[in-house]
């Protein structure tokens, strides 16, 4: 049955729809090959045993309705262990969160449910979202499918290998500061980050409020879209959820192939290309711009002039947000405590020992960033320099519909290389981050490979709620190349 | 940027964690460093820049003001390390 977990979400539909095979028959296959190669690659913090069950209902309901079927019915997804599904554990990737049950499902999940999807477990994840390549999740890390010797990137690193491994069709990340974009270039799939307030945040674990973004990786724009259709929309949930309508496409093979990518702008932002950079990862984003230019595109060099200070401005504000919304967990409503005779104790002791060390860092920096005394030098210049941030983009997307620019410096690094290190373990988000700041959409998908045989990933960004621009070109793109069918030997 | 151990100390106590010397002294290095970089947006003049919180302003819907069903007491104390009658419990704070 290994054949059928190698069908893009899109086959799964078409072929659940024909009947060539069951929802039964595809969970069966990916719970195996879960078991076959989760030794080797630790994606899974939870993999739910139920889901079997839940694919012979989907299969006796399509009985049933007889071809007037979810859109989604009976496909296996894996979720991000930051998102709650009720029923399943939630850690976030920390010891602070062992053993919790949530008592509700995230909105995100519950619109993917609601269209019939079947979850078929939870994804390892740096804890709380916290970090660059999985290492920083307290359960161990997770292994890049490609070289298991290299981290899968992060903090969605579960979801982008398990991906990637066709373990599962598309799984749902997170990203904040970039964890759906990054280690979707790394492990080769195609990952996006949706405009702020596209998506519900309700039952996600919050980091840092006004960046976090549910997101999703899959192995070609079209399945992502169908999936980000569905989790999108108002949610009155999450009061930052927005009431703007979502462009929902038709899409077809034919049309886009006709249209091409005519009358599309894309801009080039000169200050991606910097000095220290992977030489491979910035020919493969020129030569996939260039592909885009054959397809019908017309690029445009541009400037994103404060770029630079996407760095200083996101490690002050994620911190400062963390910090206030980790002061909940605490020893007293979930999970474990660590007891002590009094309760200032039971907080320091928790929280001392329950936190792993990169957590506990940001957690002092944004303690410290919104002390008396250095709140109007670290945190309120920083929020300045946010605006200064999203006008470059506004200034941008009046002369060009897209950005195109490479996702991350590097393909994926040792495990191991940047232990020690929080100031190069951030660089690794220095393309990510901007966009995070100004709330715009962006999507990361496969350019090609380096020497060693690595992922390339490229990211095109718009303005926001303009994710159907993001799919369309990278559509055009996929249909025109096949980096994106290529698959790690596993 | 140099940060003393009394800061680092009186940041942890603000944040309610506990700290070990050697965590400590890695912690006021690795902060020291990230400090100086973050150091850069000194750089630029702001004086006119308005700050941005939240960039969903101006989307953001208000509800109706009316109550709704929302979890049950029983559901949310399953999660309490401990709970006594209906309530989470704690060491006491007042002697």
């Amino acid at each position: 049955m290994s054949e059928l977990t190698d069908l893009s979400l899109k086959e799964m539909q078409t072929g659940l729809r024909e009947g060539q095979f069951s929802s039964r028959e595809l969970v069966e296959a990916a719970l195996e090959r879960i078991a076959q190669l989760e030794p080797s690659l630790h994606t899974f913090l939870h993999v739910a045993e139920a889901a079997l069950q839940h694919a012979k209902e989907a299969d006796k309901r399509s009985t049933i309705d007889n071809g007037q079927q979810l859109s989604l019915a009976g496909i296996p997804v894996a979720v991000k262990d930051v998102l709650t599904v009720e029923g399943m554990p939630a850690t976030a990737g920390s010891k602070i969160l062992e053993g919790f049950m949530p008592p509700y499902t995230a909105t995100a999940v519950k619109r993917l449910q609601e269209a019939g999807a079947i979850v078929i477990g939870k994804t390892n994840m740096d804890e709380f979202a916290m970090g660059s390549s999985t290492e920083n999740s307290a359960y161990g890390v997770t292994y890049n499918p490609w070289d298991l010797s290299r981290v899968p990137g992060g903090s969605s690193g579960g979801s982008a290998a398990a991906v990637a491994a066709r373990l599962v069709p598309a799984a749902l990340g997170t990203d904040t500061g970039g964890s759906v974009r990054q280690p979707a270039s790394f492990c080769g799939v195609t990952g996006l980050k949706p405009t702020y307030g596209r998506v519900s945040r309700y039952g996600l674990i919050a980091f840092g409020s006004s960046l976090d973004c549910v997101g999703v990786f899959g192995r070609t724009a079209e399945d992502v879209a169908v999936i980000f259709e569905i989790m999108a929309g108002h949610d009155p949930l999450d009061a930052t959820s927005a009431e703007v309508e979502v462009i929902r496409p038709e899409r077809s093979g034919a049309q886009s192939k006709d249209k091409g990518l005519h009358g599309l702008r894309i801009g080039v932002p000169q200050e991606y290309f910097i000095e220290g950079m992977q030489a491979e990862v910035q020919e493969r984003t020129r030569a996939a711009i260039a592909q885009l230019e054959i397809l019908g595109a017309e690029v445009h060099e541009i400037s994103l002039p404060h770029t630079e200070y996407a760095l200083p401005v996101y490690y002050i504000l994620a911190p400062a947000e963390a910090s206030a919304n980790l002061a909940r967990f605490d020893g007293v409503r979930y999970g474990p405590r660590v007891e002590a005779d009094t309760l200032w104790d039971v907080f320091f002791k928790t929280r001392g020992e329950k936190f792993g060390a990169e957590v506990t860092r940001r957690i002092m920096l944004g303690t410290y960033a919104l002390s008396a005394g250095y709140y109007d030098a670290y945190y309120g210049q920083a929020q300045k320099v946010r605006t200064l941030i999203k006008r470059d983009f506004e200034t941008a997307f009046e002369k060009v519909d897209l950005i195109a620019c490479p996702s991350a410096p590097t393909t994926a690094f040792k495990i191991g290389a940047h232990t020690g290190d929080p100031l190069a373990m951030y660089l690794e988000d220095v393309f990510t981050l901007p966009a995070s700041l100004a709330g715009v959409p962006g999507i990361s998908f496969p350019v090609g490979f380096d020497s060693t045989g690595l992922p390339i990933g490229m990211q095109l960004l718009a303005s926001h709620f303009r994710e159907d621009l993001l799919f369309r070109a990278t559509h055009v793109y996929q249909q025109a190349t096949d980096w994106h069918k290529q698959k790690p030997n596993m | 940027m140099s940060l003393s151990l009394q800061e680092v100390e009186h940041i942890a106590k603000l944040a309610r964690l506990k700290l070990t010397d050697e965590q400590k002294a890695r912690y006021r290095e690795q902060l020291e460093a990230i400090l100086d970089h973050v150091a850069k947006l000194q750089e630029l003049d702001t004086q006119d820049v308005p700050p941005t919180a939240s960039v969903a302003v101006g989307q953001m819907p208000l509800r109706v003001d009316e109550s709704r069903p929302g979890l049950s007491t029983n559901a949310l104390l399953e999660n309490a390390p401990k709970q006594a009658d209906g309530q989470f419990q704690i060491p006491p704070v007042f002697e």
